[in-house]
């Protein structure tokens, strides 16, 4: 079984975003850019079914300008087999849309039997690519999975959901969107940083799927959210408590 | 503008609440109909929200667990004349309207906080540190709404509840079963008082502390994702950029540094109050009321003070 793992390069989680003062966009010059934080997760998970013997294969792909080729790097330095870059023909973020009809026909091509993606880009919050890609394969999906295990052609997948956990099957081939507490990823070691070197990564641009990248959202404003201002310190929990009750909150 | 709402039902009972905040929203846009997943009962409760004109109401056991292969079908099965489909940007929400959206060929609107006009939408992204307005170019516009930025619809509605049928079931999924959290306390995402607890807690056994202060002010309780990872509290409860967004009255942040991830969820409380014992900790930036002290000692006196 081959499985099939998108990953995005964004903005580090540990980097404190700037918007541009022409309220353009976001700054990104001289970030630091790291793979998706769940996509690392979902890296994971298919390098896991691979070590049991349940996965023969674990491909990536990764659409984005040339530099998302580092992501791939990082996560065949992790344990994945190969990987496909997928240069975009546009600017700035592309959206889950044409992400997914992108996927569409890698999925076409490698013909996998899984495809585990995040269940959100850290940097468009959109929680939306594993659910869009399911839809245009005519697939089942699973999301926002805390534990999975594949037998007999499904995956036995539990979820978190809004009251607490739903265990649910999905026939494969299927989605799973991957969430926090599924596993912990593995750090790369430096000799399997420089085999991952080595590992095939072809190279193709969204022209070469005729894939049609124009967005449907116009982002017309980026803008710095309303501040918060820092309020004063009490000193003691009579302190607080004779605010709280100040306020009319208790 | 004619706009199709899908209800927060949970446990086979509508969430009133979340579904009247939607309506809200949803009301700027058009005429709403509401498709309730769940029983008569609960298409009856969300007939009384006053900005809701019609409901459908879908009985089948194939949606009551919220499988997305159903929900979507059916949504579609009763899209035709819809110019906006919206739902609450929950995990139920989310599961199910971008699978919507890609099969209608639209981009979907996530996470929606304002309805500028009906094509036009302000959602905040890199965990809500920019906000972004955009106008969405499909036909039909997909949006899910964060309810904690809108208030919710009044009651004193008498809408037409009509039973519709799914037209097919997918095979492609099964549900096994649902472990949900019961308490008896208010639900997070709609309670006027929420109190968070942290890693500085230390343990679920002390995580005890959290839920008593809360249930001494008759609030909700949260955590931070390191307290969810840690097993001091369950998943449900975690605040954030990936978790639940709130908006309450007052957010009592317990033993929480404030990373990014966690503010991206309760920043927007009305007031906020850190404990913590490092002075430095970044909770306090955005903090009304700042303690600095050990959470064992202040919040038992707290507790007992209120
Ligand atoms: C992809 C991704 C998504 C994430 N999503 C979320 C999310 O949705 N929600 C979220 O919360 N986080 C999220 N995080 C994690 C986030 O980055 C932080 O790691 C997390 O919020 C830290 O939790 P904390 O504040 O409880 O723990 P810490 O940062 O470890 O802080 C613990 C605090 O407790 C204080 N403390 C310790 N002992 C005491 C005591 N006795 N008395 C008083 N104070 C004490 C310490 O001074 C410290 O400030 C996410 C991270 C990633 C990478
Ligand atoms: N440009 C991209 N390249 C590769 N994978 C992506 C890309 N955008 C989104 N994804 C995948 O889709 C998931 C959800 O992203 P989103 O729907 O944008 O929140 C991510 O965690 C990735 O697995």
């Amino acid at each position: 079984m081959k499985i099939l793992v998108p990953v995005k390069r964004v903005i580090d989680y540990n980097v404190k975003v700037k918007v541009k003062a022409d309220g353009s966009g976001i700054d990104l010059a001289n970030v630091k850019m790291s793979m998706n934080p769940f996509d690392e997760i979902s890296v994971e998970a298919a390098i896991r079914l691979k070590e049991a013997g349940t996965a023969s294969e674990v491909v990536l792909v990764s659409i984005g300008d040339k530099k998302a080729s580092e992501t791939i790097r990082a996560g065949l330095a992790m344990g994945a087999d190969r990987g496909i870059l997928i240069e975009a023909d546009t600017d700035g973020d592309i959206e889950p849309l044409v992400v997914a009809k992108l996927l569409v026909k890698v999925v076409e091509e490698e013909t996998p039997q899984l495809v585990i993606l995040g269940k959100q880009a850290i940097d468009n919050d959109m929680n939306a690519t594993g659910q869009m890609l399911a839809a245009l394969l005519g697939w089942g999906q699973a999301t926002f999975a805390s534990e999975m295990e594949i037998a007999d052609g499904k995956a036995v997948v539990t979820r978190e959901v809004d009251g607490g956990l739903q265990t649910m099957t999905v026939t494969l081939p299927a989605i799973i969107t991957t969430d926090l507490r599924l596993n912990e990823p593995r750090y790369a070691s430096l000799p399997n940083i420089m085999k991952a070197k080595k590992k095939p990564m072809s190279e193709k641009t969204t022209a070469d799927y005729g894939v049609d990248t124009s967005p449907r959202l116009k982002v017309i404003a980026t803008e710095e959210p309303a501040g918060r201002e820092a309020g004063i310190r009490v000193g003691s929990v009579d302190g607080l408590v004779e605010k709280l009750k100040e306020m009319g909150l208790v | 503008m004619a706009v199709l709402l899908l209800a927060e039902v949970s446990g086979g009972t509508l969430a009133l609440d979340a579904t009247a905040k939607v309506a809200t929203a949803a009301a700027q846009l058009g005429e709403v109909t509401a498709l309730v997943c769940g029983p008569r009962a609960a298409g009856e409760a969300a007939g009384k929200i006053a900005a809701i004109s019609k409901v459908l109401v879908c009985e089948d056991e194939a949606v009551a667990n919220g499988l997305a292969e159903n929900v979507s079908q059916l949504l579609l099965d009763n899209a035709d004349g819809m110019t906006h489909i919206i739902s609450s940007a929950s995990n139920a929400g989310k599961n199910v309207l971008p699978r919507v959206a890609a099969l209608l060929d639209a981009m979907v609107i996530t996470d929606v906080i304002k309805i500028v006009d009906a094509q036009t939408f302000k959602r905040p992204i890199y965990a809500g540190n920019a906000v972004q307005t955009v106008v969405s170019l499909d036909a039909v516009k997909v949006l899910s709404v964060r309810t904690a930025a809108f208030e919710a619809a009044g009651e004193g509605g008498y809408a037409a509840v009509e039973v519709v049928a799914l037209t097919g079931v997918s095979a492609l999924t099964a549900h096994v079963e649902d472990k949900l959290v019961a308490s008896g306390r208010p639900e997070l995402t709609s309670a006027k008082i929420v109190v968070s607890g942290g890693r500085g807690v230390g343990s679920e056994t002390d995580f005890a502390l959290i839920s008593a202060l809360a249930d001494k002010l008759g609030g909700a309780v949260g955590a931070s994702r390191a307290a969810v990872d840690s097993g001091f509290a369950p998943n449900d409860l975690q605040v954030g950029q990936t978790g639940k967004v709130v908006a309450p009255d007052l957010y009592i942040a317990v033993g929480i540094s404030g990373a990014i991830q966690h503010l991206a969820g309760m920043k927007d409380s009305k007031i906020i109050v850190a404990i913590n014992k490092d002075e430095e900790a970044p909770i306090f930036q955005v903090a009304d009321f700042g303690l600095v002290a050990d959470l064992f000692e202040a919040v038992p006196e707290l507790t007992e003070k209120l």
